[in-house]
């Protein structure tokens, strides 16, 4: 199970990459396996405004549907535009081409809040 | 016994044996004058693509299609939850009579008095059987009558000042699709209440939530996991205590006719599926029959027309209900289904009625029973007339998954079970022979099962390439959805869509 | 018994393999005071099935129906020509007690019958895709208005009052529990005025051709309904789609209908067959189910019902509707009707039925009555009389004529108009002795 080090995670298997006030937000490795290939994206458009802990979306494979949680509050800068005709990408790629989205971090005291990759590597164990 | 596979023809598409010109069915002539049809209708349609196909070629179709479809009369279906029952040929009869089938649902009251006393007699049995005073006919299918329900519960609460106030239904954590969903559809959220290790409804946590926001509990009874809720007094008091309702999932009332009656549990209303307990047929996904019972105090809301007996015992139509939710169908229900549910319980009447329960309990816990030893129930007690086994072994220690044991059923000559529900079993098979298997069949089947766990063990590729046996392998689902293909085009370019202003 | 095979035998095999001794001993989880003595119910005696049909004959008999009434009655449920090879592929058991098609590697045939549904109501209504298969025409058009509010957000659903009576009501009892307010759009003329649509409209919906039979103007409803933001949605009657431009061809959005016309006993109401098409951009959020095609591991084409997210065994309370069971097997007699009559038996039937229709509208006037509105119509009209329709009808029946609906239940005013419908299986002799009948009733 790939959990990259530098990047920071939640409980509900979305992983955080801080760069600068810029936060690009993705769903796991072990995420993508629990859900097997994935058909569909639904997130929110550019502009929105999210709190921490706020469901934003959803993933769905053929048989399920998981909703994703904001690991951080902000606004939404930026929504992946290759999901649409590319669900795959999230399977394949899940923390490069596969991104869900980038947001403008609201309180920067949130990424104190996540996981490190330690952390997340034991509550998958 | 394995199967050998299957050779048979693919059927085509009925639009690739089209010609043009050709006509599968002698309609009738007309004997008025012409008329033109432009001067009559205003602009015509100009292009319809439909299929030209002779009418011997339209029955062969449907035959070669029939040929690639499993049934009842097909062979055993073990659907936990289903109650595939075999569904008696004298109801198709009855159904078929013209004095049924040639009713329009808008004729005078006086012209049907044999549908309406139809209609009033399976009503006052469905009464006796499930224990309310009150059943109507009008919702059309399970999940139908589950909403149906719920609007009853909400304009009772609504007609004591508390409709806003109670916006929450809970719902067990180990309920059927439909229940949350109906309750979305009435308005209400939803909470969940979760299953204790024994598989009961855990009391403590009803009773935490519990609250004044409560509008109702909607239980299945037997559960989904199969098994009687021993405490289902104690939970209808403490639900009436709280000033909600109780509502009744009748999907497993297979296990319950003529044994025990919901309606004396305690529940306020419930919906009974009369294409499972009472063998309509399920005709590839419907229609269902949707009846619902309902307590005296529910009454007054039921949907309009109120099928009752008048003043001298013939049946008539109640439109005048101030307090009645409206419609829920456009006419009376489901009514030749309800023929063919009459029939049905006329063919046990008093004397054979019980024997369904009791040989549908007897059935389920003898498969149980055989299968202990390669597919552990997922609770130490014994079953109602479907068992929840798990399969959870197989993936762990090696690698085959419930789904693939479906599968491989197939291969053997079997309709698989139902997987993957309830949600809170792990691997979960679920088991419904119903009461219209013989002991052979249950035999058969189970030994297909313990040969295909064998093969889980020894030989788990046979389970994961299964079936083979089909005109098709598994299918590429993911696909399905990301190349969406869901009709079929004609080659030529339809008219342009005007778009308006 | 023949429905329960265990013999004595069986049983006793059965019950030492569980561990117990008797039947009763695998019910002890319920409470005593809770379960019944078998036998103990107040139920009808058992019949065997010689006298079951002997019973169900005479109930069945006590009814006046199509046989012995000659049927002018149609709002919304047709005395339609059925073609026996509808009967004939029904009452195969591997349709008829077929489950859902969950396993389609047992279910190929329903999937590709389903699939061929879904092209051919496509194609009748001119849109991009069908489902297969809603529980009426009335719950398909209340589920319509619940869709548009969930593409649109709005909460106002315009209805036109020349819908069906019933249909609006279920309408309103969908509508209530979610919060979607229904305001009715008047038809004065028999036609629907769209000049009380306001903001927050979600959707207009109407009926073509109407419930008075008349011809609904589409591009004035959509035109209406463009200019209010809203979401357009038409009932629509699928035989008369074989000769009048469908609702597709002017934008519709949603188009649902009542299935029973094609190859569905009028059976008093039920079961019946939803129909729901709409354009592909909504299709996530179309309730029911969906068929779709695919191939399997070794490229062979197969069906399989897809986009599943959407219902209420995944998505639960978040499901697009909480539909489960639909009307599988009335959707199969209306495939096998739409493909036995095809294109041309299709449009004869329609063609019949305009030819049936206006001849009868010519000698029922000449006969005393007068046509109430003065629009196009297919297969229906609307007639007015010197004295209470329900008073005609009634003499009427006494001749072996259903005349039609009296209309004095369903709209002010019209004490005195009565609803005729005129379909391909009513003949030129049996329009004359309505005519004769209702001359002789108003004499």
């Amino acid at each position: 199970m790939n959990v990259p080090s530098d990047l920071k995670y939640t409980a509900s298997h979305e992983w955080v990459r801080v760069e600068g006030d810029t936060a690009t937000i993705g769903i796991t490795d072990y995420a993508q396996t629990e859900l097997g290939d994935i058909v569909y994206v639904d997130l929110p458009n550019v502009g929105r405004s999210l709190a921490a802990g706020e469901s934003l979306g959803s993933v769905e494979s053929v048989k399920t549907v998981s909703d994703i949680y904001a690991p951080l509050g902000g606004e939404v800068v930026d929504v992946n535009p290759a999901l649409g005709a590319q669900s795959e990408l999230l399977n394949g790629d899940p923390y490069g081409k596969g991104y869900l989205l980038k947001i403008r971090i609201q309180n920067p005291i949130e990424v104190e809040a996540l996981h490190d990759a330690a952390a997340y590597t034991a509550i998958i164990s | 016994m394995i199967q050998t596979p299957k050779l048979v023809k693919r059927p085509d598409l009925i639009f690739d044996l089209s010609r043009e010109g050709r006509v599968g069915a002698n309609v009738p002539v007309a004997d008025t004058p012409e008329v033109d049809l432009t001067t009559e209708l205003g602009e015509l349609r100009k292009e319809l693509h439909l299929p030209e196909v002779g009418e011997l070629d339209v029955l062969r179709h449907f035959t070669a299609l029939s040929h690639v479809n499993y049934g009842i009369e097909t062979g055993f279906y073990p659907l936990g939850s289903c109650t595939m029952k075999y569904n008696p040929r004298i109801n198709e009869r009855t159904a078929g009579l013209a004095g049924f089938a040639g009713l329009h649902p808008m004729q005078p009251a006086d012209t049907v008095p044999g549908a309406l006393e139809l209609l009033m007699r399976v009503q006052e049995i469905l009464c006796e059987l499930s224990g309310f005073e009150y059943v109507t006919l009008q919702p059309l299918a399970g999940a139908h009558g589950e909403l149906t329900c719920l609007m009853l519960i909400r304009a009772y609460h609504e007609s004591r000042g508390e409709g806003a106030s109670r916006n929450v239904i809970l719902v067990p954590d180990s309920a059927h699709g439909t229940n949350p969903a109906s309750a979305a559809r009435c308005g209400y959220q939803v909470r969940s209440i979760p299953t204790d290790s024994a598989g009961n409804t855990d009391l403590d946590a009803l009773a935490k939530g519990l609250d004044d926001s409560v509008a109702g509990l909607m239980l299945t009874n037997p559960s989904t996991l199969g098994l009687f809720e021993p405490n289902i007094a104690k939970i209808c008091e403490m639900v009436h205590a709280a000033g909600a309702q109780v509502f009744c999932d009748g999907a497993n009332m297979n296990a319950m006719v003529g044994t025990t009656r919901p309606g004396d549990h305690g529940f306020d209303c419930m919906h009974l599926n009369l294409h499972k307990t009472f063998s309509t047929p399920h005709g590839g996904g419907g229609p269902g029959c949707g009846a619902i019972g309902v307590k005296a105090h529910l009454e007054p809301f039921l949907p309009v027309p109120v099928v009752r007996r008048g003043v001298s015992q013939s049946v008539e139509l109640d439109e005048h209900r101030p307090h009645s939710i409206g419609r829920v169908s456009a006419y009376y229900g489901q009514f030749l289904m309800e023929v063919r549910a009459y029939t049905y319980l006329l063919a046990y009447g008093k004397e054979y009625m019980s024997d369904i329960s009791r040989h549908a309990v007897l059935n389920a816990n003898y498969v149980m029973a055989r299968l202990k030893d390669v597919l552990p129930a997922a609770f130490d007690r014994p079953c109602m007339h479907e068992c929840v086994l798990t399969a959870e072994h197989y993936k762990k220690e090696h690698g085959v998954r419930a789904l693939d044991i479906s599968k491989r059923l197939i291969d053997y000559g079997f309709h698989p079970p139902t997987n993957y529900f309830p949600l809170i079993v792990h691997e979960a098979i679920m088991i419904e022979p119903t009461e219209t298997e013989t002991k052979q069949t249950l035999d058969a089947f189970c030994d297909a099962l313990i040969a295909i766990c064998g093969e889980a063990v020894a030989h788990p590729h046979l389970l994961h390439q299964a079936p083979t046996s089909q005109i098709v392998g598994r299918l590429d689902e993911t696909a399905a959805v990301k190349n969406l293909d869901v009709r079929w085009r004609p080659s030529v370019m339809p008219p342009k869509v005007e778009a308006g202003k | 018994m023949a429905y329960i095979p265990h013999t004595k035998a069986d049983r006793r095999e059965m019950l030492a393999t569980i561990g117990v001794s008797t039947i009763d001993e695998l019910f002890r989880e319920i409470p005593a005071n809770l379960r019944l003595a078998p036998g103990s119910l107040d139920l009808p005696p058992a019949l065997d099935e010689s006298r079951l049909l002997t019973h169900l004959r005479e109930l069945s008999e006590r009814n006046l129906d199509s046989g012995k009434l000659t049927c002018f009655l149609g709002a919304g449920i047709y005395d339609r020509f059925v073609p026996a090879t509808v009967g004939a592929v029904l009452s195969r058991g591997e349709f008829l007690t077929a489950y859902t098609p969950y396993q389609p590697e047992l279910s190929q045939g329903y999937l590709q019958s389903i699939f061929e549904f879904q092209s051919l109501i496509s194609e009748l209504y001119g849109m991009d895709l069908a489902n297969a298969s809603m529980y009426d025409g009335a719950t398909a058009l209340a589920e319509a208005a619940i869709m548009a509010h969930g593409i649109n957000g709005r909460s106002t659903i315009y209805v036109s009052e020349a819908v069906h009576p019933h249909f609006r009501q279920v309408l309103d009892t969908y509508c209530w529990p979610v919060d979607l307010k229904v305001r009715l759009l008047p038809a004065p003329e028999g036609r629907t005025d769209y000049s009380a649509i306001e903001g927050d409209a979600a959707a207009v919906l109407v009926q073509y051709p109407n419930f008075f039979g008349v011809i609904e103007n589409l591009e004035a409803a959509r035109d209406a309904t463009r200019r209010a933001g809203a979401t357009f949605v038409v009932c629509a009657d699928p035989i008369a789609m074989a000769v009048l431009r469908p609702p597709g061809e002017f934008d519709a959005d949603i188009v649902v209908g009542e299935g029973q016309p094609m190859g569905v006993a009028m059976g008093f109401g039920g079961p019946l067959v939803g129909l729901f098409a709409c354009k592909s951009e909504y299709v996530r959020r179309i309730p029911g189910r969906i068929v779709g095609r695919t191939t399997d591991g070794h490229g062979a084409p197969g069906y399989v019902m897809t986009l599943r997210t959407r219902e209420q065994d995944i998505r639960r309370e978040k499901a697009t509707s909480n539909i489960c069971t639909n009307e599988a097997l009335m959707a199969l007699a209306c495939t096998v009707y739409l493909e036995a009559l095809g294109k041309n038996g299709l449009r004869q039937v329609a063609e019949t039925t305009v030819r049936n229709t206006s001849y009868a509208a010519k000698v029922l006037t000449a006969a005393g009555a007068k046509l109430r509105f003065a629009d196009r119509v297919f297969g229906e009209f609307v007639i007015d009389l010197p004295i209470d329709a329900r008073a005609v009808q009634k003499k009427l029946i006494t001749k072996g004529i259903l005349a039609g609906l009296p209309l004095g239940p369903y709209y002010k005013g019209m004490d005195q108009s009565l609803l005729v419908a005129v379909t391909e299986t009513r003949t030129r002799s049996e329009i004359d002795a309505y005519a004769q009948a209702l001359k002789e009733v108003l004499a």
